[in-house]
């Protein structure tokens, strides 16, 4: 009986893991594929699909256009994000706590609505479709989610460090820039690089808000249209291996403040 | 006449509704240790805070060196602080730290890792200078801001319950240290507490306070000796309080009626006025020899062992509601449940108006 309980939860959990990372498994593997089409048998491996993707001028423009947008729009995201936290941490403002809510309401609505929302607004405003469009919209969602996670470790053990400094002499902006800052960098690194991880693979937003210049997701989706072939595996194997980075680089900010 | 270094004139304030601090007046002359002792809520910690200018205070002014510094930012003021927490910056070195004030003044980098040096040499921390505030022990980290608080060389240093976070025996340590740190930089500190044995140790100047008001103030052996007011002469060390009247008047004394009868004191007061008479537990005296003052006769509650002395409690016969508190030799052989005559001597009651 033992014995079967024991069978059962292993092919239980084999079942659920094969679940989750079958999908990925097999679109790394046949990313690997020597022939034209990405279906069994796997006659690889080879590189050549890879090399198709780095040769492919749209998709590397688009790599390099989705790099930019995560990185200015997180870098945007999480400066904005440290001051508002700064602000309702340090400050007695009035109606703070519905303010806050307000902030954080973003993470709430879907991405659909906030992109559409942006294009009629952007359309209104004159606003062409473009890169910075969707770096924009990039910052709409990932802006609450910074203020979330600042605000979270912001606490009031920090406000007597913030004194000293003023004590001792220190102007608001070094104070913020010398003490403020560096104390809080686990948590604001944390944010940067969640922010990146959205960015990178944000497809709704992105897909509404530019046209020519575009981001690596909305170029695969264009790519995908003309049916599969090992292409998008490859393309689709490097979008899953930057996320896996950055993924790690948030984790490890985050546990090396938890040991601190 | 000199004006004081720091002239505190008629400072209330208010958090909202509750009146923190009513009224307070203080001075406080160059190179004095000042102790601000009162439990909690009696509104020191505030009163340090507006002299470090964190508060605002809601009327009155503060004059630091003869000038108005009731709306200056801490920043420019000529005070520094040293935090309960100590609230060091976790991720500077130690001499990062004690350089921060003159790294704001814009002092050069080598001179600041000089005086850096010499005010860890100071507080007796010369070798920490590369090592993370994490690395260290809560007295060296007391030690760290206490040196980061001097370099800058204030003209008042502030100390919020400094030594609050340390166990006795570093406590008792501290205290000396800091007593000796303070004679060699001859800077005025002011330092908060609520710990009396603290204050009379440090303070030449100690300031009595509670509930938004200074209560007494003065050096602490008249504040001990002579207590102004029954609070003070209950928080700054015991004493057995006897509630009283004034009911004949001589020259040069008077008789108070107490619950544990009538007693002489030296000083004239008004027949019928009410009257607290404080009297310390070194002076009761238990049984055996007598005071020329006589107590009535109590009975003994407690008895407690405490090293060098027995601390006893004794509830009055006449009235069991008075309860004496003495302090006899360790020797003394008396037991709970003894009952004996309590009496001292007439010099050392001490009158309290009521």
């Amino acid at each position: 009986m033992r014995q079967l309980v024991r069978v059962v939860s292993w092919v239980y959990a084999l079942a659920v893991y094969g679940f989750i990372f079958l999908p990925v498994v097999v679109l790394v593997l046949f990313s690997l594929q020597a022939t034209s089409f990405p279906i069994p048998p796997f006659t690889g491996p080879s590189l050549r699909w890879y090399e198709a993707v780095l040769s492919d001028v749209r998709l590397t423009s688009a790599l390099v256009n989705s790099l930019l947008v995560a990185s200015i729009s997180s870098a945007t995201a999480v400066t904005l994000g440290f001051l508002c936290a700064w602000g309702f941490a340090r400050f007695v403002l009035p109606g703070s706590g519905l303010l806050r809510g307000l902030i954080t309401l973003p993470l709430t609505v879907s991405y659909l609505i906030i992109g559409m929302g942006l294009l009629v607004l952007f359309n209104w405003a004159g606003v062409p479709k473009s890169l910075l469009a969707a770096g924009i919209g990039h910052v709409v969602i990932n802006l609450p989610l910074c203020f979330a996670i600042i605000y979270s470790q912001m606490g009031d053990h920090q406000i007597n460090i913030e004194r000293a400094a003023r004590d001792l002499g220190a102007p608001e902006w070094k104070v913020l820039l010398l003490i403020t800052v560096p104390v809080m960098a686990p948590a604001i690194f944390a944010g940067f690089f969640l922010s990146m991880t959205f960015s990178w693979d944000e497809f709704v937003i992105s897909f509404l808000l530019t046209r020519f210049d575009t981001t690596l997701p909305v170029e695969i989706w264009n790519l995908l249209r003309s049916g599969l072939n090992p292409k998008t595996n490859a393309v689709g194997s490097l979008v899953f291996a930057v996320s896996i980075v950055l993924v790690v680089l948030f984790e490890l900010t985050l546990l090396r403040r938890r040991k601190a | 006449m000199t004006a004081p270094l720091v002239d505190i004139r008629a400072v209330s304030h208010r958090f909202g509704q509750l009146a923190v601090l009513k009224n307070v007046s203080l001075r406080i002359e160059p190179g004095s240790y000042t102790i601000l002792l009162g439990p909690s809520g009696s509104g020191k910690t505030t009163l340090l805070s507006i002299l470090g200018g964190f508060v605002m205070p809601s009327e009155g002014k503060v004059f630091i060196r003869g000038e108005d510094c009731t709306a200056v930012p801490p920043a420019r003021r000529p005070t520094t602080t040293v935090f309960q927490d100590y609230a060091l910056f976790p991720h500077m070195s130690v001499g990062g730290n004690v350089g921060f004030g003159l790294r704001m003044q814009g002092v050069d980098g080598t001179t600041r890792a000089a005086k850096a040096r010499e005010a860890l040499a100071l507080v007796g921390l010369a070798s920490a200078f590369d090592k993370k505030p994490h690395q260290l022990s809560g007295g060296q980290r007391q030690r760290v801001a206490l040196a980061r608080a001097l370099v800058i060389e204030p003209a008042v240093l502030l100390l919020d319950e400094p030594l609050g976070a340390l166990d006795l025996k570093l406590r008792r340590q501290m205290q000396d240290e800091l007593k000796a740190i303070q004679k060699r930089v001859g800077t005025a500190f002011i330092h908060v507490t609520h710990d009396q044995e603290e204050a009379m140790a440090l303070a030449d100047h100690c300031v009595v306070m509670n509930d938004g008001r200074i209560e007494d103030e003065g050096p602490p052996e008249r504040v001990y000796a002579r207590p102004a007011t029954r609070f003070s002469a209950t928080f700054m060390g015991e004493s057995t309080i006897l509630a009283g009247k004034v009911t004949e008047a001589g020259d040069r004394t008077s008789t108070v009626s107490t619950p544990a009868g009538p007693v002489l004191v030296r000083s004239a007061l008004p027949v019928g006025s009410a009257v607290a008479l404080a009297i310390r537990p070194e002076h009761l005296m238990l049984g055996g020899a007598a005071g020329t003052a006589s107590l009535g006769m109590a009975k003994v509650s407690d008895v407690v062992f405490q090293g060098s002395f027995k601390r006893v409690l004794a509830a009055s016969v006449e009235d069991p509601s008075l309860q004496f508190i003495a302090k006899l030799p360790a020797t003394a052989t008396l037991q709970s449940g003894d009952t004996v005559a309590v009496s001292c001597d007439t010099d050392q009651i001490i009158v309290l108006a009521d």
